[in-house]
């Protein structure tokens, strides 16, 4: 993995992003703004460090990614669940397909006044808002998987003796888990955008109440420091988790594996 | 609904080896289909070995242009998928997989991906995930079709030394008549739309049967004539 870091791809990556941040460091201290409303990034670097040092930053973390785990549980699980219904009776495709891609078109945050209505300011209204972010990209992604299985692959199976169960999980599943994949990333990265806007109007510690926070202390730096950290995590569940998953498939299937 | 075929009666024997040869949308595939138990005749029956067919068994295995290999498995894993669906142990498998790869000359591949492998040897991996599962019926429909003359002539030559060692019954299809003459023991011609048998020939030559041998070469022109014949009358139709 060393050589990694020599190759060409990586090094015109890391010279941009220290220009990038002298750029960034030298326009904060030219004086142009004032220094709570456009700090550089070494005193982003520093909140950010303190905010972790503290603990704050790590508590605030922790209660997302409990919260995400939980919602974007659920998500798949009923999205997998309604997705292959979808895909196999077709009464369901022409009534609930059409609708899951009517409510795909509708911005998961919309449903934070119903859910607050509903449920009122507490847990059930987050999740309520991750699940309904999340669940119809999973839903999509095994639809599409299952009714586009090429059919001659369900036919050499059911020809070498698979029928059934095994038909489906030796078969369909694998045949369609290039777009299962792709529905739960996408799920994953709406069920974060989801919860990150629905905790910016909640009152306990987490990341999106941070962010809110340092605007209520006219904070800049507290405010990058907390995005920098959602970046973070962002980025991290893509390299070690839908990373990996994708580059084994791409190996697997032949695909020309895309540029990490 | 289109008619594909019309009725026709047809016994094979016990290890024969019978190409259906005929132009596209003769019903040559159909009829492969119907044997295999993947589609079911308006009419008539399937008997193999005494019992009618109703619906796909691994007694009869088919085998297709495009070697539909699953790009998920290895090529061990293709090999072993049909042993794993009539519920043999691990071991065994492995023992039977190592056996049919090697038969098929593809040792050191085990563990490659489907596609990492060429046209032909997409073949031999399909021929051996066929034959592991031992059928007393191999269908076989065009599975040489869209490879290139020099990798067909080698796989007709290891296709021929494996029927000769486990006496198969093959049911071939192909619209290439020079390949139904060197394979088979009996060649039968099809006319199109709806297909009908409209020759047969039996194919008494020495095996293994070289493509530039003299006496293959004549056969292969009076099964031309007869299906030119058969081409010629369905356009007069037209």
């Amino acid at each position: 993995m060393k050589s990694e870091w020599l190759r060409p791809r990586m090094l015109r990556r890391i010279v941009f992003f220290v220009l990038l941040f002298v750029a960034w460091e030298l326009l904060a201290r030219s004086g142009i703004w004032e220094e709570y409303l456009f700090p550089g990034p070494l005193m982003v670097g520093r909140t950010l460090i303190d905010g972790v040092v503290s603990g704050v930053y790590l508590h605030g973390v922790w209660v997302s990614l409990q919260r995400i785990a939980v919602g974007y549980g659920i998500s798949v699980v009923l999205g997998v669940v309604l997705g292959v219904l979808i895909a196999r009776v077709a009464i369901l495709e022409d009534t609930l397909g059409a609708l899951v891609i009517g409510l795909q078109a509708l911005p998961s945050v919309c449903w934070l006044p119903l859910a607050i209505l509903w449920m009122g300011l507490n847990e059930r209204a987050i999740q309520f808002v991750v699940i309904m972010g999340s669940l119809f990209s999973i839903t999509l992604g095994v639809r599409d998987g299952i009714r586009n299985t090429p059919p001659i692959f369900v036919k050499a199976a059911r020809n070498l003796g698979a029928h059934g169960w095994n038909l489906y999980t030796q078969v369909v599943v694998p045949a369609a888990l290039p777009s299962i994949v792709a529905g739960l990333k996408q799920g994953w990265a709406f069920a974060w955008r989801s919860l990150m806007a629905a905790e910016l109007l909640f009152f306990s510690l987490s990341l999106g109440n941070l962010l809110q926070t340092g605007r209520d202390f006219n904070d800049a730096a507290a405010v990058m420091a907390v995005m920098v950290l959602i970046v973070m995590i962002g980025v991290g569940v893509n390299q070690f988790v839908f990373g990996p998953v994708e580059r084994r498939i791409a190996e697997r299937w032949g695909y020309t594996a895309a540029a990490y | 609904m289109v008619q594909a075929l019309s009725p026709l009666d047809l016994t094979v024997q016990r290890g024969e080896f019978v190409c259906f040869l005929g132009a596209s949308g003769c019903g040559k595939s159909t009829l492969l289909s119907i044997v295999a138990g993947l589609e079911t005749s308006s009419t008539g029956s399937v008997i193999v070995n005494g019992a009618p067919v109703r619906g796909p068994g691994i007694d009869r295995v088919m085998m297709f242009q495009d070697a539909a290999l699953f790009p998920w498995l290895t090529v061990r894993g293709n090999v072993e998928f049909a042993l794993k669906q009539v519920g043999m142990g691990r071991r065994e498998r492995a023992d039977v997989a190592r056996e049919w790869i090697e038969r098929v000359h593809l040792r050191g591949f085990e563990n490659s991906a489907v596609h990492q492998l060429s046209g032909g040897m997409r073949q031999r991996v399909a021929l051996a995930r066929s034959l592991a599962v031992d059928p007393a019926i191999l269908l076989m429909d065009e599975p040489f079709g869209a490879l290139d003359a020099l990798t067909r002539d080698r796989l007709h030559l290891e296709l021929e030394n494996l029927w000769s060692a486990t006496r198969k019954t093959i049911l071939f299809v192909t619209h290439n008549v020079r390949e139904a003459v060197a394979l088979g023991d009996r060649v039968l011609v099809f006319s199109p739309r709806p297909g009908r048998i409209v020759g047969e020939f039996g194919i008494d030559l020495p095996r293994p049967r070289s493509l530039e041998d003299v006496t293959v070469v004549r056969e292969t022109a009076k099964v031309m004539d007869v299906l030119r014949g058969a081409l010629e009358k369905s356009n007069d139709e037209v």
